[in-house]
C-alpha cells in the first residue's frame, strides 16, 4: 500500500490570507489514516481555522499524546512546531514547553483513550494549572490504534463492532473540563466544518485553557448502528445550542440581526464571539446553567454541541504564577542566577 | 442515555439542479477536454497511456482508427485538442499531445498485419471520390473494406492532396505521407490519377451510387494593387509556388524575398524560400502580429529560422523599374477599437514604408473554386458560391452527392478533412442501403472500474509536477540547406515517456454512488483542487457560487449525485479535476469509484447500420 504525496496543483482562484498563504500551505503530510476517519476533517477544520486567522505557522507547537487522533499534527501545519509525547502525557508536555516559551500558541490534539483513560490526570491537571492552550480530543468512543477497543467515553449500552455491550459509565470530557477550570469549553462533531472552525478560532485566540470535545466517528470501528459516536447518531441526535461566529476586532462586526436572536462576547484580547442562539435560554457563560443544561439533555440522549461555556476574562498559568513578561527561554544567565545576595534577599522574604 | 434505531429515511432535497445523467455519452465525453475538442474524437488519453508503457504498435492503432494519419498528424496537426487539455488549465502549457502521436508513429514498428485487408467479396457499390486529399482518402478506407468499389480521382499524379502538394517536405517527410497513403492504396481503390474532373454531370452518368467531393479549395487570392501586372514575373500566388516547390519545378528564388500575408501558408513560404537561396526573408502583416491567423508555434519556427515579422502595414503598391520588381511599398496603419470592441486598422500618419526585394509570395487566403460542377446538377450554390451542404450528413441538395474537407465549409485542416470524411462515409453507406442518413449512430462507449486495491489502480493516479518538454530541432546551419531535412526531430522515447507522465488522463472519471455515501467529507478535504462539495440543491448559477472554490468556467459541467441522508446534494466541479483518484482513495465506502470511459466515434460498417 503506497501513499501518493497529494498533488501540487491547486485550484487557481485559491484565496491567499494576509501572511500570503493559501490554505494549502497550512496543509502537512498525506494522512495515513482509514479513510473516511472524522479525525482527518478535524485536521481540516485545524487548518482552515490557522488560515483565517493568518496564523504564521511558526508561531504554533501542536503537542499530542498516542492514538490515531495523536498521529494527525503530522497531517496539518507541516511548518510548525510538534512534539508527539508518549500515552496520555501530552498535558505535561505541553505544560513545560508553555512554562519555558509562552509566546507560543499551544495546539494540544489528543484522543479519548489518551485523555479520558490513562491521560486523565494529565488532563484534569493541566486544564485546572490554567495553561492558555486549546486542547482537542478527537472523541471515537474507542481507541482506534489498537482496533476498536471501548473507550472510558464509550456510553453505557452502546455495542462494538464485534456486537459486545458497554456496561461502564461514560467519562464526560466536557464536564470535567468544565469543573476542572476551563475558561473555554466547547463541543463540535467532525462532519461539521461551519461549527467547529470558529470554535477552534475562538478557542485559539482565548487566552486561558480553552478545551474542545469533537465528536469524530472510528469509520472503521465504531460507525455502525449500536454506537453512539457514529456518523448517524450524531446528526440524529446533535443539539447544538448555538452557532458561532468569530471576529478578530470590531471594525468588521455588522449587525443586522434581530434583536434576542445573538449575544456578542468579547473576549480579552478585543476578538468577538457572536453567539448565533439556538436553544432560547442558553447563557454560555453561566457556568452552573451550563452543566444543569448538559447533565438534562445528556440524559435525553441528545449530543449538546455549540459553544458551552466561556468566561471571556480569564487568568492564565502564567497570570497565576507572576512569572516575568520576557518567556523563561529568552532569559540569560545573569536573570536566571542572580547570585548570592538576591538569593539572600529571597530567604528573607521566608525569615 | 438511549440508543435508537438509526436507519432514519433521507430527507427530501431542495428543488435545484437535476442529478447528472452519467449514461449519456456526452456527460463523461466533454470530460475529456481533448478527445472532445478533437474533430475525430480521437481518444488521447488512451493513446498516451499505451505510448508510457511502451506500447507504440497499440497507441498508433488507436490513433490511425480515429484519424487515419498519425504520422502526418503527428507532425502537422492544427492539434485544437491542446488549447483544450485541461493541463492548460491547471499549470502554464498543455501536454504536448500531437507530438506525442508523432513518438507512437515514429516506433509502431510494422504494422501492416494489423490493417485492415482489401475486401475479398465485393457488395456491387460503386462510390466516386473527387481529390485524394484525405478527406476523400478518409472515405476510401472506410468503405473499401465493406467491399466497396471506390474510384477515386485527382489531377495530380499522386495521392495526399495538399498533405503532399502544399505541406512542406521539412514538415513532412515524403516517406511518412507515402507510408500512411499506402495503408489506403493497399486496399486497392481504383486510382484515377493526373485525371482532372472537368464534369460532375460525366461522373453521374458513369452510374455511380454516390460521389464524395473532396476536391479542397485549390485558389490563393490574388492582391491587385498598382504595379502587380508590370512586376508579375516575380509575384507569385503562396500556395501555387509551394506545389511548384513540392513537384520541384521551382528549386531557387531571390536573395531578398517578402512574404505577403499572415496566416499558416505564409509560414511556409518564407520558410521554404529561406531553404531555396533567400538570405532576407521577411514576412509582412496587415494586423498585429498578435492576432496573425498562424499557429504560434508556426510564427516560433519561423522567427526561429531568422525570419523577422513586420505588422501593421497594408501593402499598397508594387514598385518596379524597367519591368523588374524592385520592392513594395507599405501604409503604415494601428488598431482602433469602437465602443463594441470591433477592430478596425487605420492610417496612423507616420510616412509609408518600402522594403526592396527581389521577389514577392502572396499568401493572403485561399478560396473554394467549383468550375467544374455545372450549375444544373442538381447542387444548390449560395450567394458566396458555396454549395449548401448539411454539417452533420455533409449530404447536399442532389441526395446522392455529398461534401466533406476544405470543399464542404471553406479551408480548414487535415483533422477536419478527416472527421468530415468519417461522417460522409457513415452517411453514404446508409445511403445506398436505403437508410435515413440523418438517423446517426451513436458511438460505442464503455466505462470500467480502475480500482485493483485500496491505494492501486490500474492506471498511473500520481501527478507529475514537469513542464511540457520542447522538441528539439536540426540546428538552422544544417536545416536550411535542404529543402528536404525534416527539421523537427521529434522527442525520443525517453523524452516522450517524460511528456506522457503530464497527462491527467481525464478519461478515468470519477463516479460518484450517492447511495454509498456517508457524507464523512473525507473527499472533499483531500482534493486538491476543491472540486467537491456538499451542499443543499439550488439552480446552477446559484450553486456555482456556493461551491468549496467558486465555478466560474461554465464551459465545464458540475456533477450533481443526489439521495443523500442529510437531503444534500453533491457538487462537483468538472473544470480542474487532475482525476488523481484522491477522493476514491480517501472514501471509506466506495460512493467514488474511478472509471475509465473509452468512446470510439461509429464509422461506416455493419455496427452503424444495425444501431
Ligand atoms: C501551405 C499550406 C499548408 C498547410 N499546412 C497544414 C498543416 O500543417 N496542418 C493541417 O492540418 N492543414 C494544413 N493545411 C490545410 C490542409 O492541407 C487542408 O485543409 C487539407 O488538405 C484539406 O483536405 P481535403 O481532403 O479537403 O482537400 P485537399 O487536400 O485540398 O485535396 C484536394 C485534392 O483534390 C484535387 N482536385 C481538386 N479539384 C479537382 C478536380 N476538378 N479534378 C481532380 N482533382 C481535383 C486536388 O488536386 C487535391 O489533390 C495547409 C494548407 C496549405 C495551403
Ligand atoms: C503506555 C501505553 N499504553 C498503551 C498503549 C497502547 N495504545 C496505543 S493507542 C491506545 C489508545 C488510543 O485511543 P485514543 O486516544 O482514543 O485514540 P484513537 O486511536 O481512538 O484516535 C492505546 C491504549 C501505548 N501506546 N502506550
Ligand atoms: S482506526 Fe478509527 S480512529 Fe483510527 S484511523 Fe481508522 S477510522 Fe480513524
Ligand atoms: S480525482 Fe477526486 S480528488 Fe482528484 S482532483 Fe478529481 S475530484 Fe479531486
Ligand atoms: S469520502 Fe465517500 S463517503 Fe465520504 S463524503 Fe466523500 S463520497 Fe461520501
Ligand atoms: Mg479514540
Amino acid at each position: 500500500m503506497t501513499y501518493l504525496a497529494k498533488p501540487k496543483f491547486r485550484h487557481p482562484s485559491l484565496e491567499k490570507n494576509e501572511r500570503g498563504f493559501t490554505r494549502r500551505d497550512y496543509e502537512g503530510s498525506i494522512s495515513t489514516l482509514c479513510a473516511g476517519c472524522g479525525h482527518d476533517s478535524i485536521s481540516a477544520a485545524i487548518i482552515q481555522a490557522c488560515f483565517e486567522l493568518n496564523i504564521e505557522p511558526h508561531r504554533i507547537a501542536k503537542m499530542s499524546g498516542i492514538g490515531c487522533s495523536s498521529k494527525t499534527p503530522d497531517y496539518f501545519l507541516g511548518q510548525s512546531h510538534g512534539f508527539n509525547s508518549v500515552h496520555g502525557r501530552m498535558p505535561s508536555v505541553l505544560t513545560g514547553a508553555n512554562l519555558a516559551n509562552k509566546n507560543l500558541i499551544y495546539l494540544g490534539v489528543s484522543g479519548d483513550g489518551d485523555s479520558a483513560s490513562i491521560g486523565l490526570g494529565q488532563f484534569v491537571h493541566c486544564v485546572r494549572r490554567g495553561v492558555n492552550m486549546t486542547y482537542i480530543t478527537e472523541n471515537n468512543g474507542v481507541y482506534g490504534l489498537t482496533k476498536g477497543q471501548f473507550s472510558a467515553t464509550a456510553d453505557r449500552g452502546s455495542k462494538s463492532k464485534a456486537g459486545g455491550t458497554n456496561t461502564d459509565s461514560p467519562i464526560d470530557l466536557v464536564s470535567m473540563a468544565l469543573l476542572a477550570g476551563a475558561t473555554f469549553v466547547g463541543r463540535s462533531f467532525s462532519g461539521d466544518k461551519p461549527q467547529l472552525v470558529p470554535l477552534i478560532k475562538a478557542a485559539l485566540s482565548h487566552n486561558g485553557p480553552a478545551f474542545i470535545d469533537v465528536i469524530s466517528p472510528c469509520v472503521a470501528f465504531n460507525n455502525h448502528a449500536g454506537s453512539t459516536k457514529s456518523f448517524d447518531f450524531v446528526r440524529d441526535h446533535n443539539d447544538a445550542v448555538n452557532r458561532l461566529d468569530f471576529f478578530e476586532g470590531r471594525a468588521e462586526i455588522v449587525t443586522d440581526y434581530e434583536p434576542g436572536t445573538v449575544q456578542d462576547v468579547e473576549q480579552h484580547d478585543g476578538s468577538i464571539i457572536r453567539l448565533h442562539k439556538i436553544a432560547d435560554s442558553y447563557d454560555p457563560t453561566n457556568k452552573v446553567a451550563t452543566m444543569n443544561y448538559l447533565a438534562t439533555h445528556h440524559e435525553k440522549g441528545e449530543v449538546v454541541t455549540g459553544l458551552l461555556y466561556l468566561d471571556p476574562n480569564p487568568k492564565d498559568m502564567h497570570q497565576l504564577l507572576r512569572t516575568v513578561d520576557v518567556p523563561l527561554n529568552r532569559l540569560g544567565v545573569k536573570e536566571l542566577c542572580p547570585g548570592a545576595k538576591a538569593l539572600d534577599t529571597i530567604n528573607d522574604e521566608y525569615r | 442515555m438511549s440508543i435508537d434505531a438509526l436507519d432514519a429515511p433521507a430527507k427530501r432535497s431542495r428543488p435545484g439542479m437535476k442529478p447528472t445523467d452519467i449514461s449519456n455519452p456526452d456527460y463523461f465525453h466533454k470530460v475529456v477536454d481533448c478527445q472532445w475538442a478533437c474533430p475525430a474524437h480521437t481518444p488521447v488519453p488512451e493513446y498516451i497511456r499505451l505510448i508510457a508503457a511502451g506500447r507504440y504498435a497499440d497507441a498508433y492503432m488507436v490513433n490511425w482508427k480515429s484519424n487515419v494519419f498519425p504520422g502526418v498528424l503527428g507532425r502537422t496537426c492544427d492539434r485544437p485538442c491542446e488549447p483544450a487539455c485541461r493541463r492548460g488549465r491547471v499549470e502554464a502549457e498543455p501536454v504536448a499531445i500531437c507530438r506525442l502521436k508523432r513518438v507512437a508513429a515514429d516506433n509502431k514498428g510494422e504494422i501492416r498485419d494489423r490493417l485492415p485487408k482489401p475486401a475479398t467479396t465485393k457488395n456491387g457499390k460503386r462510390i466516386a471520390l473527387i481529390g485524394a486529399g484525405p478527406a476523400s482518402l478518409t472515405v476510401a478506407r472506410d468503405l473499401l473494406p465493406l467491399g466497396y468499389h471506390v474510384v477515386i480521382y485527382d489531377q495530380d499524379p499522386a495521392a495526399g492532396g495538399m498533405m503532399r502538394t502544399q505541406i512542406p517536405k521539412f514538415r513532412l517527410p515524403e516517406k511518412v505521407l507515402d507510408e500512411e497513403v499506402g495503408f489506403i492504396t493497399d486496399l486497392q481503390p481504383e486510382l484515377r490519377m493526373g485525371k482532372r474532373v472537368d464534369s460532375l454531370k460525366a461522373v453521374l452518368a458513369e452510374g455511380f451510387d454516390a460521389v464524395f467531393v473532396g476536391c479542397g479549395a485549390p485558389r490563393g487570392r490574388n492582391l491587385e494593387i498598382p504595379g502587380r501586372e508590370e512586376a508579375k514575373a516575380n509575384i507569385h500566388i503562396g500556395i501555387d509556388w509551394l506545389s511548384s516547390v513540392s513537384f520541384e519545378h521551382v528549386d531557387k528564388i531571390g536573395k531578398r524575398v517578402i512574404v505577403l500575408g499572415g496566416g499558416n501558408t505564409a509560414m511556409d513560404c518564407c520558410r521554404t524560400s529561406r531553404r531555396l537561396g533567400g538570405e532576407d526573408v521577411k514576412v509582412v502583416v496587415r494586423s498585429g502580429f498578435e492576432e496573425m491567423k498562424a499557429s504560434p508555434w508556426e510564427k516560433e519556427d519561423s522567427m526561429r529560422e531568422g525570419i523577422p515579422i513586420h505588422n501593421f502595414l497594408v501593402p499598397k503598391e508594387f514598385t518596379h523599374k524597367a519591368g523588374k520588381l524592385t520592392g513594395v511599398l507599405f501604409e503604415k496603419v494601428k488598431a482602433e477599437f469602437d465602443a463594441k470592441g470591433k477592430r478596425s486598422l487605420v492610417p496612423s500618419g507616420e510616412p509609408d514604408v518600402h522594403f526592396e526585394c527581389d521577389d514577392v509570395l502572396v499568401a493572403v487566403g485561399q478560396e473554394n473554386a467549383f468550375p467544374w460542377i455545372e450549375r444544373d446538377a442538381g447542387i444548390e450554390f449560395d450567394k458566396w458560391g458555396m454549395p449548401k451542404v448539411d454539417e452533420v450528413t455533409y449530404q447536399s441538395s442532389n441526395p446522392k452527392v455529398f461534401f466533406g474537407g476544405d470543399a464542404a465549409f471553406g479551408p480548414k485542416n487535415i483533422i477536419w478533412a478527416v472527421a468530415h470524411g468519417h461522417g460522409a462515409a457513415v452517411s453514404i453507406d446508409k445511403f445506398v442501403n436505403g437508410l435515413s442518413v440523418a438517423d446517426r449512430p451513436p458511438p460505442f462507449v464503455t466505462l470500467a472500474s480502475q480500482k485493483m486495491g485500496i491505494h492501486e489502480w490500474s492506471y498511473d493516479n500520481d501527478i507529475a509536477n514537469d513542464l511540457r518538454y520542447k522538441v528539439p530541432h536540426l540546428p538552422n546551419e544544417v536545416a536550411l540547406k535542404d529543402v528536404k531535412a525534416e527539421v523537427e526531430l521529434g522527442f525520443d522515447r525517453e523524452l516522450g515517456y517524460k511528456e506522457t507522465q503530464r497527462c491527467l488522463n481525464c478519461d478515468v472519471q470519477t463516479v460518484f454512488s450517492a447511495k454509498l455515501c456517508i457524507e464523512c467529507d473525507a473527499c472533499v478535504d483531500i482534493c486538491p483542487t476543491d472540486c467537491i462539495t456538499f451542499t443543499e440543491n439550488g439552480d446552477e448559477k446559484d450553486l456555482r457560487t456556493r461551491l468549496t472554490a467558486p465555478a466560474k468556467n461554465t464551459t465545464q459541467d458540475i456533477y450533481v449525485g443526489d439521495g443523500l441522508k442529510t437531503g444534500r446534494i453533491m457538487a462537483k466541479d468538472e473544470d480542474l479535476c487532475l482525476h488523481c483518484g484522491f477522493c476514491a482513495e480517501r472514501c471509506p465506502t466506495g460512493a467514488w469509484d474511478m472509471q475509465k470511459f473509452l468512446l470510439e466515434t461509429a464509422q461506416a460498417g455493419e455496427k452503424c447500420q444495425s444501431r
